[in-house]
């Protein structure tokens, strides 16, 4: 089967789901003939013109608010925000306006908004370029919040965002956009909502989410080596969360582990670690073990940001801690 | 009188009064102990009946959290917003609104936010999407003075200006942010000079002048669906009564200032000038009144007998 990159899979959801349907269009900065920052949208321009391209003035709120207002008359909009660090200048319409409209008019209107945006560190972009905030998004009723970790899954759940009638934080991340995996020709879509067990393994569950999945795959691979089996679960969708691929998991290994690049405290594997220990409690044979970013902004020194950074050691360290080795 | 026909100015004098009485009536209400709050734009009502004498059905409106008048100007239904104001299912956010977000979307009524001037970039979005769907339809964006200075109005605006958006901006500029006088908080004397930062045309208008307001949104009007918006009307006006139902209005300006403007009130003043020009009689003044009130006592009436929602509908309309 042929590989396509993670950029290149968001792109060709673009493509086919423009294609489909004349009423998806795309609206964000430098999106046209400079294709976004990452890319992702290279060429489009050339494909659907500018009406349906569209490069916007760097004003975040207009650019969610305008979806918005766009959504509410028919069109399917997809807003890129180039970095989620710049989401917090459209926030305000995000959070008060397009995740409340259908709920605050007791559901007169739907709201089919797809925001794209990226993040995540790893590129020495520094404080205001790197953050992890999925987790500010996932707190607000109404939003659904997909965190894609390889190029398939994002392909079938960007096509799934399109098509959802209501709004979508679709949230990529930067160091994916040059991974490769294999990617069908013929079309596909992914639930929102569904996880998916992306390496099983009986010794201890492994919930990560985004460039995360990764870094669990790779520490998976070096345990294995020890005899510890992580099974690595990958809820793809944050909002709404896949609670019982979770917990199934958590059942039969008895042991849980979420690893995350946000900051630590109040991140979203705060959540699911809650969760697991609400409804899974007396599965567990040892406390649960979050392994995230520390408390603090991303630096720019590339060895400061890799210490900050959660990493593969990070989770061997903390699966072999659950192992008593 | 300019050249407007008398069934229109009748209409649009039909139009404040149900503004007026509606608000009045909701204050007797509130008083009576209704939930929450809510914010009168008493003494504005020109601006919403003007600009809206002259859209069409399938033009669109945002509004604020002072946004009844716009929304009764719209044609929404007494009853249905009288029934939200009381909380209940027949409301038109079934109870999850309030005073500050009613919509009505079958008469293009896309609804008030409470954040000031979220609703300018999305009255963009519209224009687009009209725009974008070769529809024949303009959105008016209807939002406070203190709205002007939020980024969400300068970013809306300035989207819809280089997009060329069939939208028009009207600031009901009742001359207080919240509290606060515009000389405290915008060197600018003429709020339609904002308008050249964007370039586009920004008309001022005595917003208490209910025919000046019309005859300057029916020019505005056509010339957005010709295609040469955005426009931003500024109509200066002002609210004789609180910011909402817990202000007396009364610490931050003087009674004499209050007293002046209730002189220069926009009803009384198109009624004057209906009478003197022999538009409408007495007789058909009163049965405007009368109707109205009529109507207004069905409308608390209904909003009384509506059931509560239950509250597990909380949790109705959330998908994530």
């Amino acid at each position: 089967m042929r590989e396509l990159t993670y950029r290149e899979a968001i792109r060709e959801a673009l493509r086919e789901e423009m294609k489909r349907d004349p009423k998806v269009f795309l609206m964000g900065e430098e999106i046209a003939e400079y294709g976004g920052s990452y890319k992702v949208t290279l060429g489009l321009v050339d494909e659907f013109g500018h009406e349906r391209v569209r490069n916007t003035p760097l004003a975040e709120a207009s650019i969610a608010g305008a979806a918005l207002g766009a959504a509410l008359v028919g069109m399917r909009p997809v807003a890129e925000i180039m970095y989620i660090d710049f989401s917090f200048i459209a926030a305000d319409q995000i959070i008060n306006q397009i995740a409340k409209l259908r709920y605050m008019t007791g559901g007169m209107v739907k709201v089919p908004v797809v925001i794209r945006t990226q993040g995540g560190g790893g590129v020495a972009a520094g404080p205001h370029h790197s953050q992890s905030l999925e987790a500010i998004y996932a707190h607000i009723p109404g939003l659904f919040v997909v965190m894609p970790s390889n190029a398939y899954d994002a392909k079938g759940l960007l096509k799934s965002s399109i098509r959802e009638d209501n709004p979508v934080m679709f949230i990529e991340h930067k160091k994916l956009y040059g991974e490769a995996c294999e990617v069908p020709e013929e079309e596909y879509l992914i639930p929102l909502g569904k996880g998916e067990i992306k390496r099983p393994g009986k010794d201890i569950t492994v919930v990560a989410y985004s460039r995360c999945v990764l870094r669990a795959l790779n520490a998976a691979q070096d345990l294995a080596k020890e005899g510890i089996e992580l099974e690595v679960v990958d809820p793809r969708t944050l909002k709404p969360l896949d609670e019982d691929i979770i917990l199934s998991s958590v059942q039969k290994t008895g042991k849980a582990m979420v690893v995350y690049e946000a900051c630590r405290t109040g991140g979203f594997g705060a959540e699911i670690a809650a969760i697991i220990s609400e409804k899974a409690f007396d599965y567990l044979d040892a406390p649960i073990k979050r392994v995230a970013a520390l408390d603090s902004p991303v630096p720019f020194n590339p060895k400061m940001e890799d210490y900050v950074l959660p990493n593969e050691d990070n989770i061997k360290a903390a699966a072999r801690e659950l192992m008593g080795k | 009188m300019p050249e407007m026909d008398a069934a229109k100015l009748k209409e649009i004098y039909a139009t404040m009064v149900r503004i007026r009485f509606f608000e009045e009536r909701a204050i007797t209400e509130y008083r009576k102990g209704l939930p929450g709050f809510i914010h009168p734009s008493i003494g504005q009502e020109a601006i919403p009946a003007g600009v809206c004498a002259f859209l069409r059905e399938d033009d669109y409106i945002i509004t604020t959290h002072r946004g009844h008048g716009d929304i009764i100007a719209k044609g929404a239904r007494l009853d249905r917003m009288m029934a939200e104001l009381f909380a209940k299912e027949t409301g038109y956010c079934r109870g999850k609104g309030g005073s500050m977000h009613i919509a009505d979307v079958e008469r293009n009524i896309l609804g008030a936010t409470g954040i000031v001037g979220d609703g300018i970039p999305i009255a963009a979005g519209v224009g687009l999407g009209c725009k974008m769907q070769n529809l024949d339809r303009v959105v008016v964006a209807f939002f406070g003075d203190g709205a002007t200075n939020s980024g969400a109005f300068h970013e809306g605006v300035g989207l819809a200006a280089i997009w060329s958006l069939p939208v028009l901006f009207v600031c009901e500029n009742n001359q207080f942010q919240q509290s606060t006088p515009m000389r405290d908080y915008t060197r600018l004397t003429d709020l339609a000079d904002r308008a050249k930062a964007y370039g586009i045309p920004g008309i001022t208008v005595d917003g208490n002048d209910a025919i000046a307001v019309a005859e300057v949104a029916r020019e505005s009007i056509e010339k957005c669906r010709k295609g040469e918006g955005p426009i931003l009307v500024v109509g200066n006006t002002y609210r004789t009564v609180g910011h909402h139902m817990g202000d007396p209005g009364t610490s931050y300006r003087s009674k004499e200032e209050v007293e002046e403007w209730k002189k220069k009130d926009p009803i009384d003043r198109l009624r004057r000038q209906l009478l003197e020009n022999k538009i409408a009689t007495e007789a058909e003044i009163e049965e405007i009144h009368n109707a109205t009130l009529r109507e207004l006592d069905e409308a608390v009436k209904f909003a009384q007998e509506s059931p509560e929602p239950k509250v597990e509908e909380a949790l109705e309309d959330i998908y994530a």
